[in-house]
């Protein structure tokens, strides 16, 4: 029943569209017109375009079909020139509808660009417009808000009439007003300028300032003046809204840096904060993280297709254990045996970074290798009406506070804990007291290590996966630990967080390389005049 | 005691071997020719596959019976995407190993780093690579593509009705050389075209950039002024953040199309391409163009990576770059063999108004007097499976202007 509703509205519709004077289709009941599909085998994007507009004007499902496999690579050629949709259960003939033995092999898609996509989105937006499911009527309402023909005015007109769905009502609104704005009726379009301006959304700006511009004889577009008046409240609620926006983006992006450095830093803290170790190898640390993730990556996909978007949550622990493997076999081999000569330390790390990244290179190639986020890390979130803050960096930030808590748990409430304390803060009479510092130290290296392994998965997620990845990170790592404080915790999270809120404030002023610099000067001032970084360790500590 | 003597000779020819010295027993016999590319450090992502492809096409001419009845030996260094090392290395190939030609660099800093070396022994570079022009010396050829063999007619589409019809620009790049030449230069030819300063953003990152979301907000708040397209001159690594916020912040290629300079098929094989679909690039060569030689091309690639058995054999691909090595070895093998010497003056003598039938589907000329090829320009859209939908294509090979006429004060330099 629902259907046919549905098949009414939706021709009623059509019908208001031709009789804006397009087009008199000979519409056949079982098919489409193979004259009308013609031309989308062909080469001509003009032809192909007048039949998109066509085809979102056909009261055929059939033409729904067609338009949705053309903008996902689904409409087939055969060198007979047949028209085929691929489809989950087979191939199907575009024309008919009947479905076809099967996909000849030398079948090529139907191309398209991006101005035919643009075309196929208006159209289906159109015929979306009476669809049953609420977000379909959404997508389509959001699709005509900016830039719909004049045409579609009286069918959207109708659909916000017919339309139920609160949110859906707001959006429809939103696209008449915009059409509105060129009425012939003064107070259709003062109304339109203020729905306009309710929106604070700035796609809104042009239309609206093209309504003040004055040409050059001084004389305004806009004849009424109390419609200039509304567009100029309109506007000024629109640029209000968006240093909001942009004030919380940055905000926002400033956090997602600082949790990304934190991350990076945290394994370094470690190392290098509390055990004194210069780990020039952390940034190769990282990358093993990484590449794990895209073992476990590989590993889901030939055996657990179906769980392929949990792989990052089984890379966390696996990405811990072998880089701490790691950590430790590095420790007692070789760092181990230059305690309290950081000189020598920094070359051996420097050396082992090197052969960590060439070992890398040869067993996976110099390529970088694909990391594909999960779905569920795919896209955003629209906040406030603008402002898109992605899953993947909100996913980061989440799991950089966990790592903190994690780490903080396991130094202040556990007994390994307690004994890296005791170390850090002198190791002789922690020695002398019983510690059993030598597996102590080889412990809490592989922490750290574990750690900016944890940290490897994250960045996975965010960037390339190359031999490479730790090159980009080592020096912010440093710098934040740096400024911290070494041996401070709590003065790594500060300072990342800082840094990275510092970054994104600077940034749209200077750009980012100029940022990149100013950061560089401030930290070399601040280390200055404070060499114990942000938080000095208190008391008296020992070495 | 035979058998001790036998080891020892062993041992000796290995370590001999090793050290690169063994060819020269039977030196006379070969004609030397160097490869300088980086091998290890950030830029062996993009030309790792270079060396590989040049080795490919010397092996080739061999199995042909060689040039002038002479085998090619190459002789591969790797200059480490150290740009200083470039020179050494280039340095170590003319005056040690005495190679006939050298084929090598990627990024315009190792090729500007090389030059004075080459000027100096009077050597013969093959550049394969596109880069910004603004430069033409005699003991280079340029196989890659002057800005208007690829930035020009790139821009040009985006401003025509089927490429979207920007009207505003960011002109978004890596802090080196390259991006900002072109930049210039772009900026020059879009005020040409009426395109007002107010409506063109230009943006760098340092190398290695890797955090955009303020730069995406930026281009997005940017486009609500108009029809606004990027073109982007990001150096390979960063081009994968870059995609992957502009995907999340909900900028799909409809609304904003990027078109690339330096992302082909190569860089696309470590990346999860769904954020990329739609988005733009050009070049003179895809691999999904439909043609014999590109097929033959392609089928001797992938034998030959699955033959020598390199990383990833079987998902290896061809692209932009790698073809203009190819050619580049090819034709100079074909000026060798008219020229009857490998001496560098008769060869680029020999060089001017030669041709071959190249992948890219036409037989394409050395410029007589500019040495640059003539090439197509294709522009492509990025597909799902990370290889390019040709969605422009111009009539035919393009000659280039190394010196762009759009900077004042080029008039009159085209020639050598």
């Amino acid at each position: 029943m629902r259907c046919s509703a549905f098949f009414i509205r939706f021709l009623l519709g059509l019908v208001l569209v031709w009789m804006s004077g397009l087009w008199v289709p000979a519409a056949s009941a079982t098919g489409l017109d193979p004259a009308l599909l013609a031309p989308l085998a062909g080469d001509d994007t003009d032809a192909k375009l007048e039949a998109i507009t066509r085809l979102g004007t056909e009261a055929s499902p059939q033409a729904a079909v067609v338009l949705d496999a053309l903008a996902n690579d689904r409409l087939y050629v055969t060198p007979g020139a047949q028209l085929l949709v691929e489809t989950s259960s087979g191939a199907v003939d575009a024309i008919t509808g009947e479905p076809v033995s099967a996909m000849p092999a030398q079948a090529e898609t139907v191309s398209v660009n991006n101005r035919l996509r643009r075309a196929i989105a208006a159209a289906l937006s159109a015929a979306r417009l009476h669809a049953a499911n609420p977000e379909q009527r959404l997508a389509a309402a959001r699709g005509l808000q900016r830039g719909a023909d004049a045409a579609v005015l009286p069918t959207l007109e109708k659909a916000l009439a017919d339309e139920q769905n609160a949110e859906v009502k707001a959006a429809l609104a939103i696209a008449v007003a915009a059409l509105h704005l060129k009425s012939d009726t003064a107070s259709l379009r003062i109304q339109a300028a203020e729905t306009l301006g309710s929106t604070g959304n700035a796609a809104f700006r042009p239309v609206l300032q093209a309504v003040l511009q004055q040409d050059a004889q001084g004389v305004y577009a806009e004849p009424n003046a109390e419609v200039r008046a509304a567009a100029t409240t309109a506007l000024h609620r629109i640029e209000r809204h968006l240093s909001m926006l942009e004030w919380i983006g940055n905000l926002f992006y400033g956090v997602s840096l600082g949790s990304v450095l934190l991350l990076a830093a945290l394994g370094l803290a470690i190392t290098f904060g509390l055990m004194g170790v210069i780990n020039m190898a952390h940034g190769e640390l990282l990358m093993i993280g990484a590449y794990v993730t895209y073992a476990v990556q590989a590993l889901f996909r030939s055996w657990f297709p179906q769980w392929l978007d949990a792989y990052v949550i089984a890379a966390m622990p696996v990405a811990f254990v072998v880089t701490a493997l790691v950590g430790m076999a590095l420790e007692r081999t070789v760092i181990r045996w230059l305690y309290g000569r950081p000189l020598e330390t920094l070359l051996a790390t420097w050396g082992i970074s090197l052969m960590l990244m060439q070992a890398v290179r040869t067993l996976f190639g110099a390529q970088n290798v694909e990391v594909s986020n999960p779905s569920w890390m795919s896209g955003g979130v629209t906040v406030l009406g603008g402002l898109v803050l992605s899953y993947n960096r909100i996913a980061i930030i989440i799991f950089a506070i966990l790592v903190v808590a994690f780490v903080w748990a396991l130094l202040n409430h556990t007994r390994l804990g307690l004994f890296v304390r005791a170390i850090t803060q002198n190791r002789r009479m922690a020695d002398c007291v019983g510690v059993p510092t030598g597996r102590v130290d080889m412990l809490a290296f592989g922490l750290g290590a574990g750690i900016a392994g944890l940290a490897g998965v994250a960045l996975s997620q965010l960037g390339n996966v190359g031999p490479d990845l730790g090159r980009g990170y080592i020096v912010d790592s440093f710098m934040v630990v740096v400024l911290g404080g070494v041996g401070q915790l709590a003065g790594t999270v500060v300072a990342a967080l800082g840094l990275g809120a510092v970054t994104k404030f600077l940034e749209p002023y200077s750009g980012a390389v100029m940022a990149k610099i100013v950061i560089l000067v401030l930290i070399v001032l601040f280390v200055q005049k404070r060499p114990q970084g942000l938080f000095a360790p208190r008391g008296r500590s020992a070495d | 005691m035979k058998r001790r003597l036998v080891l020892k000779q062993l041992t000796a020819a290995s370590v001999l071997a090793m050290a690169g010295w063994m060819p020269s027993v039977w030196a006379a016999d070969t004609i030397k020719v160097g490869i300088l590319h980086s091998l290890s450090g950030t830029m062996a992502i993009s030309e790792t596959s270079l060396k590989d492809v040049a080795l490919m096409a010397i092996e080739e001419i061999n199995a042909q019976g060689g040039v002038l009845g002479k085998k090619l030996e190459p002789v591969v260094v790797d200059p480490a995407s150290n740009w200083p090392l470039f020179a050494e290395k280039a340095r170590q190939l003319l005056t040690q190993d005495k190679v006939a030609a050298v084929f090598g660099c990627w990024t315009s800093v190792s090729r500007k780093s090389v030059l004075p070396v080459f000027k100096e022994l009077n050597g013969l570079l093959f550049y394969p690579v596109q880069y910004e022009g603004e430069e033409l010396e005699k003991n280079v050829f340029y196989t890659g593509a002057a800005p208007n063999q690829q930035a020009i007619p790139a821009v040009e589409y985006l401003m025509s009705e089927d490429g979207g019809g920007a009207k505003r620009f960011v002109l978004l790049g890596t802090d080196y050389v390259y991006p900002r030449t072109t930049n210039k230069i772009l900026r020059a030819f879009l005020h040409s075209k009426g395109v007002k300063d107010e409506d063109i953003q230009e943006v760098y990152t340092p190398f290695g950039h890797s955090d955009y979301q303020t730069i995406v907000a930026d281009i997005k708040r940017f486009s609500t002024g108009g029809r606004t397209a990027v073109v982007s001159t990001i150096n390979g690594d960063s081009n994968v953040p870059f995609y992957k916020e502009l995907g999340n912040a909900g900028l799909k290629a409809t609304d904003v199309p990027v078109v690339a300079f330096s992302v082909g098929e190569e860089e696309l094989r470590g990346v999860d391409t769904k954020p990329l679909v739609g988005h733009l690039a050009a070049w003179n060569y895809f691999e999904s163009i439909k043609n014999p030689a590109n097929a033959k091309f392609i089928e001797k690639w992938k034998a030959y990576a699955k033959a020598k058995n390199l990383p990833n054999a079987n998902t290896v691909v061809t692209n932009d770059p790698m073809e203009a090595t190819y050619i580049g070895i090819h034709m100079w093998k074909q000026a060798v063999e008219k020229a009857g010497t490998t001496d560098v003056d008769p060869v680029i003598n020999a060089m001017a108004g030669q041709t071959f039938d190249a992948p890219d589907g036409f037989k394409i000329e050395m410029d007589k007097t500019n040495h640059h090829l003539h090439k197509p320009v294709y522009i492509g859209e990025i597909k799902a499976d990370g290889q390019f939908n040709i969605v422009w294509k111009s009539k035919g090979p393009i000659r280039a202007q190394p010196w762009s006429p759009y900077i004042p004060g080029n008039e009159g330099k085209q020639n050598l």
